[in-house]
């Protein structure tokens, strides 16, 4: 019944809005521009023509595809074979959730002007596509420091330049 | 903008807002063409304190679609900056950008090594990740033995990522594995939970690669179990709660990897059966959450060697699911049920109840699931109530389900008929609701089917008549219904039956209805076919003169029908009137009682040869599909158009 090498791998996620137009891709496996792009434009479409009563998993190819609609932005995991479906429902709420508190009411546009913020909090909380912290406090805390360091090095960049203006 | 923890980067923000204000792709392309030379401009610049911008815009660009390949030596170039904001989107560049199948990707391994044992966690963490997501076979082999270090020794912010940069070089390089068995194992003692889940998820990976691996580990699951004992009883963790459960991700990890070491082996299944029987009691199922744990302790427990008490729990939990209000769980329940009804079959027949009511549920996805379920559950002693609730199901199903749903019922009917006047009317019945949809080889099975069953020729006769008055629109019943007629005739005009109420007709009435089928627009040539073989085979039990003048006039109109096998047939039969009149009784004898697997079975032509020696000749490779025409012609007369 089960193969002796089971499969537990999110292969990629992705993010597309009720018009299809995609807002974060992140492949954990090794595929070409070519085939990304065509997995996405089917798989985008194969969800988006899902009606509202409809499950969050489908079974597309060889793997299974757990999705959920939060407002305008679809979330879309695609997992092994042997993987568990209501677990990675979870793992995409835990996403959102540590979006939502580092926006503030995070909505589709914060991900869209600030995408590398997305990616920077995926890779937070996600790493080669397994769950790396399970604490929230603990992800949004890495977060804040990894942006201050981001701030601290800007800033003391600015500051070189202005010494250096000064003294010419 | 809402509130964010660092600053935007308001040149990147510009361009978006400058792309989005766009009002045609045409307009679009133009404003990405002109961004996309003036990124190209940045890059050749020498180092303006603006790289990170540039970069991070040309991300967005490639992310709606357009090519940014130009962008990947940028990438290679700010991962080795020492500026942690430019490492920062270089290394994301390069993840978006680059992959492993690509040359560019190997020029970053050095940065990487580097990277890893730099004295800032943030920026050995950006490493990290670049390596678990998209590192190649060369650059795992190249720097496992950092990862093992660091696997030892740093703090619980790296180890944790160093045990799932290790998972990905194990995938990537299966002996690999050996090298951190060691670390991983002295990891389980760890009270971090990051650690902790990154130890299991990795442990996890080595026993599937590795037989003698797992075997070590199975010492293990006390410790496991004592951890998920700590998960599960002790006091409330604010930190890894989720509506109730403590770290349900790290759970989930742990079950999993339990159900690998208790698998084919009684002694680990022993250690761990408590646990999973109190976690199967005690995890709330309210939430979706709470569901998802113990959808992980139903598939361990069904996966060792567990008590049978603990296996019917299991089931019970999914019979449970069945009836979720959340269709996710319902659909959960399906497939684990479907996994299991051949091994499991008693237990599962207790939810049959639930399976066959889900054959009503709205979601697609369950109905054909409930349907696989549902056959699968068919057995001699509930054959009769299951087969009204799969035609009730077919009468209404999805269209797309209907194939699966006949040729299920068919299977069904044809091992588990209570009688043989049961299996036939089930199958008429299918083909009155579904004909349409049902396989080729229906046609000549259920004739085979009807000559087999003797005493019913008349009741069966009766009923395919009525069917034929009332539609001729599904092609497979007018068919069998035609070659019923054509053979059993004698018994419709008879006007007596046992079974049923009988009709009275005459033969006029009978080649009415043939005629009827022949003439009509609806009728594919294959059932003209049938109808036209039928109405020459009426036998009469009055002199034959008055209706042979009609049935040689239908017989003569097809001999110039433009459809040929209708013409071929129509003029052989004409000749059989005319030049072999004295055979045409022999000729037209009641066939004899078809047996299974003959050639007439499946592709309707009967050589007239003894069964065995056809089949033997079926089962020589290289046999022609179609079998050979005998050379006597005036046989080809009898083994045309049996069926």
């Amino acid at each position: 019944m089960f193969s002796l090498i089971s499969s537990f791998q999110m292969q990629f996620m992705l993010l597309f809005s009720r018009q299809g137009k995609l807002r974060l891709q992140k492949w954990y496996v090794p595929l070409s521009d070519k085939e990304k792009k065509k997995i996405t434009r089917e798989l985008v479409q194969t969800v988006l023509a899902r009606k509202p009563k409809m499950c969050s998993f489908l079974e597309w190819r060889d793997l299974k595809i757990v999705y959920k609609r939060y407002a305008s932005l679809y979330f879309c995991c695609a997992i092994e074979d042997q993987d568990n479906e209501l677990i990675t429902l979870e793992i995409i709420h835990r996403y959102v959730e540590l979006l939502d508190k580092y926006f503030g009411s995070v909505c589709e546009l914060d991900i869209i002007f600030n995408f590398e913020k997305a990616y920077f909090i995926l890779d937070e909380f996600l790493l080669g596509g397994e769950a790396q912290e399970t604490s929230k406090k603990n992800v949004l805390k890495a977060i804040e420091q990894a942006d201050l360091l981001q701030e601290s090095f800007d800033e003391q960049l600015h500051s070189v330049l202005t010494t250096v203006t000064d003294t010419l | 903008m809402h509130h964010t923890a660092m600053s935007p980067s308001v040149p990147l923000q510009e361009m978006i807002r400058a792309i989005r204000s766009a009002r045609t792709q045409c307009e679009e392309r133009g404003v990405i063409q002109r961004e996309c030379a003036a990124i190209r401009a940045q890059f050749r610049q020498s180092d303006n304190g603006g790289r990170s911008h540039n970069l991070a815009k040309l991300l967005y660009v490639h992310m709606l679609g357009y090519p940014a390949h130009f962008g990947q030596m940028e990438c290679v170039r700010m991962i080795a900056s020492p500026r942690y904001s430019e490492k920062r989107v270089g290394y994301l560049g390069a993840m978006m950008l680059l992959d492993e199948k690509q040359d560019a990707s190997l020029l970053i391994t050095n940065s990487i090594k580097n990277d890893l044992s730099h004295s800032n966690q943030y920026v050995q963490s950006l490493a990290l990740c670049t390596l678990a997501c998209m590192g190649s076979a060369e650059m795992c082999r190249d720097l496992a033995p950092e990862i093992d270090r660091l696997l030892r020794a740093s703090n619980s912010y790296i180890k944790k990522k160093a045990a799932l940069c290790a998972v990905h070089i194990v995938r990537k390089v299966h002996d690999l594995g050996e090298l951190f068995t060691p670390a991983a194992r002295s990891l389980l003692a760890e009270k971090n939970h990051g650690v902790l889940h990154g130890a299991v998820v990795l442990i996890t990976e080595l026993c599937e690669r590795n037989q003698e691996t797992l075997e070590r580990f199975r010492k293990t699951v006390p410790d496991l179990v004592q951890i998920m004992k700590g998960l599960v009883i002790s006091g409330y963790s604010p930190e890894h709660d989720v509506a109730g459960i403590s770290d349900p991700f790290l759970q989930v990890r742990i079950l999993r990897l339990l159900r690998i070491l208790g698998r084919n082996n009684e002694g680990a299944s022993d250690a761990m059966n408590d646990l999973l029987a109190q976690v199967a009691t005690n995890t709330d199922s309210t939430k979706t959450v709470g569901n998802a744990v113990l959808y992980e302790t139903v598939l361990t427990v069904l996966h060792i060697k567990s008590e049978s008490g603990l296996r019917v729990l299991a089931v019970n939990i999914l019979g449970r699911f069945l009836l979720n209000n959340d269709r996710n769980i319902r659909y959960i329940a399906m497939i684990s049920l479907q996994k299991i009804v051949g091994t499991d079959h008693n237990a599962v027949q207790r939810h049959r109840g639930t399976i066959v009511d889900c054959l009503k549920d709205q979601d697609a996805s369950v109905k054909r699931r409930a349907l696989d379920l549902s056959l699968a559950l068919v057995s001699a002693s509930n054959v009769r109530s299951m087969m009204k609730e799969l035609l009730l199901f077919l009468s209404s199903c999805p269209p797309e389900l209907r194939a699966q749903a006949a040729s299920g019922i068919f299977n069904a009917a044809e091992r588990y008929a209570p009688s043989q006047r049961w299996h036939i009317d089930t199958i008429l019945h299918v083909l009155t609701t579904a004909g349409g949809d049902v396989r080729d080889e229906t046609v000549p099975n259920l004739i085979q089917l009807i000559t087999n069953a003797s005493e019913l020729h008349c009741y069966t006769v009766h009923k395919l008549y009525r069917a034929l008055l009332t539609d001729i629109s599904q092609q497979s019943l007018v068919q069998v219904a035609c070659w019923c007629i054509g053979e059993y005739g004698d018994l419709l005009l008879r006007g007596e039956c046992q079974e049923t109420e009988p009709v009275q007709v005459t033969e006029d009435d009978v080649l009415d209805a043939l005629e009827t089928v022949l003439q009509s627009h609806m009728s594919s040539p294959a059932t003209r076919g049938f109808a036209l073989t039928a109405t020459m085979k009426l036998r009469t039990p009055l002199s034959l003169t008055a209706n042979t003048d009609r049935i040689q006039s239908i017989v003569s109109i097809y001999g110039s029908c433009i459809d040929v096998e209708l013409q071929q047939r129509a003029v052989e039969y004409n000749a059989l009137f005319r030049k072999y009149d004295h055979m045409r009784a022999a000729v037209l004898e009641r066939m004899p009682v078809i047996e299974k697997n003959s050639p007439g079975h499946t592709n309707g032509e009967s050589t007239g040869e003894p069964i065995k020696d056809i089949q033997t000749l079926k089962v020589k490779q290289g046999e022609p599909l179609l079998p050979q025409q005998p050379a006597n012609q005036v046989l080809t007369l009898t083994q045309m158009h049996v069926v």
